[in-house]
């Protein structure tokens, strides 16, 4: 068993969220800088009576882990870079079919190989848009190692409740970044973090019916005395296909909805020396940290600077940021990448003050001194 | 009158299927059904997963706990189904396309893996869900839609290639012979590791009309003038056998380090999880 106090990097507190959460199953194929957390689930795994598989690629790691969730299982599966775009296609087929899993992604440098070993966040596009078609995404980005220990339960609870896949969107700062954690047992738990069980009682004797002012299902796992079919077609509420346009229709707008109309429950923010704040500092993932450091720096200096961090990266927590959009006058977005949630941020800010970028892409980090000289930078501009 | 056996096995509400008339998936599909059935198996306890094409279809018309997954990803999830509960009877349905092209890299690792799963294969030598273009099946020289000219590729031999990837069982059926088809698959069910059982199927709309087969009764004529038996086949040389299909159970033999599901759980018990 893992001791409650440790020091361990952000994998390693992933994989003991993730036994902490109920996961029992874990396929995946290794792949820089998400490795850690395959090795942790091999290690750990059978302690608790779970199941570890190493498959032949990521399609098959995370089409194994959906398997054992369709059977009651809770599971998981992790990758990094050119591994998340191989799972896309079977990440959709877990939102159709509402199948619960984990999909941790640690994010490293650039597309094909790019630095494989480098930290970035250039997926965090891929994990909204990444799989065809129209579809729900929860995704979730945690800052700090405890965090991650937090977050990863989290996305377990939510892919319960929602019968979704859950995106854990790490970055290589938080997984390899070591820290003293404390890994809280699961009677201890802090009400937000309490641990999920789907709900298995059909509604309707019907596996795909949802109760009324409901959005979400409740299939029972297979071999439990219910037979039924599952399939990534469009289906009724018995889980067979259909071409019926209408049906088609309530389906994929009920599947949008199951997000939409629970976005009290999902979305989880932070928020720091916003109240009276003239530049808000946009940040998710391991860029946080630096960003919280910087705010500490420049409101030393009298520069009034605050900071958004979303944790549900997606849904986006849109009202939250027009709120503050309306008091600020200038919102700077700070992302490992070429500029992608600041897209997303100007969308919602929609002119309520002035968006600007900052952004990293060789491969290094963003240092608390770049945020400084950029928000002073700015706040000049805004004047 | 539907019979006893689809009123039990088959969800009728599903029915008539989406199968063109002819279709050899028909009977292969009943084919595992019968077998299931013979293995005197508790429906419950029964899995019956499938990727995507006509022949993946079958599944959802099956009265068992039904997954219709991705093209060719089926053996993959249900490694995930089996390790999970290694109690469930976990059937995998698929075709030429889905199992040995694109999920073809699934197939041989579970092989070699002798996790307990029976995978039949309905190879009908060609693409049917997408209009006839040529899979690793198709004969050379054969036509697709994509093989305008005459197929180049040279054909995977299904059961071969599941035998030398580890598979603990393989067989070969065909649609006309249903009585020798169903055994082979319950033999499969039986066996206690991978099992392959490829059931040679027929595409009168594609594959049928582009290499000119003629009718769908000449084309299951045609697998009862040219299957031989293994055994028979074994004492007939190379002249002989030349442009027939030989079928019967090719390979039977436990594995001598054992099934997946049950390695792992040695596991389990020495470190103590299972307490
Ligand atoms: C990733 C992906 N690529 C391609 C397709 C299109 N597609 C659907 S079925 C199929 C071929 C099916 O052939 P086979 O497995 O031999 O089954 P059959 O229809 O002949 O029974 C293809 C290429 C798909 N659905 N998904
Ligand atoms: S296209 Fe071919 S394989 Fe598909 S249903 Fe028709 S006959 Fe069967």
């Amino acid at each position: 068993m893992a001791d409650r106090f440790a020091l361990l990097q952000g994998n390693e507190a992933c994989v003991e969220g993730a036994i902490t959460a109920g996961m029992r199953f874990y396929s995946g194929y290794p792949i820089t800088p998400s490795t850690e957390i395959a090795e942790g689930s091999a290690v750990r795994l059978p302690q608790v009576g779970g199941k570890f598989v190493q498959m032949e690629d990521e399609i098959g790691g995370i089409a194994a882990a959906i398997g054992a969730s369709v059977v009651g299982v809770k599971s998981m599966t992790a990758t990094s870079g050119p591994g998340f775009s191989l799972k896309q296609e079977n990440i959709g087929y877990a939102a159709i079919a509402e199948i619960p899993v984990v999909v941790v992604d640690v994010q490293r440098s650039g597309p094909s190989t790019g630095l494989p070993t480098s930290p970035s966040q250039g997926d965090v596009m891929q994990a909204r848009w990444g799989t065809h078609g129209d579809h729900p995404v929860i995704a979730i980005s945690p800052c700090s190692v405890q965090d991650t220990y937090y977050q990863t339960i989290r996305c377990f609870n939510l892919a319960e409740k929602y019968r979704t896949p859950v995106i854990l969107l790490m970055d290589e700062i938080v997984g390899h970044m070591r820290e003293g954690i404390e890994l809280v047992p699961e009677e201890e738990l802090p009400e937000e973090f309490k641990i999920v069980n789907r709900d298995n009682n059909m509604v309707d004797g019907k596996p795909y019916a949802c109760a009324k002012g409901e959005y979400v299902p409740h299939q029972p796992p297979f071999g439990t005395g219910t037979r039924y079919n599952i399939t990534g077609l469009y289906s009724n509420e018995y889980g067979f296909p259909t071409n019926d346009n209408d049906i088609a229709n309530a389906k994929a707008t009920r599947l949008m909805e199951k997000i939409e109309k629970n976005l009290d429950d999902i979305l989880d923010y932070e928020e720091e020396n916003l109240d009276d704040a003239t530049v808000a500092i946009v940040c998710y993932g391991g860029t946080t940290r630096a960003v919280m450091e910087a705010v500490a720096q420049l409101r030393n200096q009298g520069v009034k600077a605050g900071m958004f961090r979303p944790v549900t990266v997606w849904p986006f927590p849109e009202q939250r940021l027009k709120e503050i959009a309306k008091k600020v006058k200038t919102v700077l977005v700070v992302e490992h990448n070429y500029g992608q949630l600041v897209e997303e941020v100007e969308k919602v800010v929609k002119g309520a003050a002035k968006v600007e970028f900052l952004g990293k892409w060789d491969g290094t980090t963003i240092t608390p001194a770049q945020i400084i000289n950029k928000v002073k930078e700015v706040s000049k501009n805004a004047k | 009158m539907p019979s006893k056996l689809v009123e039990k096995t088959f969800r009728m509400e599903n029915l008539p299927h989406i199968w063109c008339p002819g279709c050899g998936h028909g009977i292969l599909m009943r084919d595992v059904a019968q077998a299931i059935e013979n293995c005197n198996l508790d429906p419950e306890k029964v899995v019956i997963v499938s990727g995507i094409g006509c022949s993946s279809r079958a599944a959802g018309y099956m009265n068992f706990n039904t997954l219709h997954t991705a093209h060719g990803r089926a053996i993959a999830f249900a490694t995930g189904i089996k390790m999970a509960n290694p109690e469930l009877t976990v059937i995998v349905i698929t075709g030429d396309g889905d199992c040995t092209a694109i999920g073809g890299n699934h197939l041989i690792h579970a092989c070699r893996r002798n996790i307990d799963i029976t995978v039949v294969v309905f190879n009908n030598n060609i693409y049917g869900m997408t209009g006839g273009q040529y899979s690793p099946t198709t004969p050379t020289g054969e036509k697709g839609t994509t093989a305008p000219y005459g197929n180049i590729d040279n054909v995977f031999d299904i059961t071969g290639l599941a035998q030398a990837a580890g598979a603990t069982y393989t067989a070969r059926g065909t649609a006309y012979h249903a009585t020798q088809t169903i055994k082979l698959i319950e033999n499969g069910i039986k066996n206690k590791g991978f099992s392959l059982i490829e059931g040679v199927s027929v595409c009168p709309t594609y594959y049928g009309r582009k290499n000119k087969k003629g009718s769908v009764v000449k084309m299951m004529n045609w697998q009862k003038d040219n299957a031989i038996d293994v055994k028979k086949a074994a004492n007939m040389d190379e002249k002989e056998l030349k442009g027939k299909l030989i079928i019967g159970e090719f390979y039977n033999n436990p594995s001598t380090t054992g099934e997946y599901t049950e390695r792992y759980d040695e596991i389990i018990k020495k470190l103590g999880g299972d307490k």
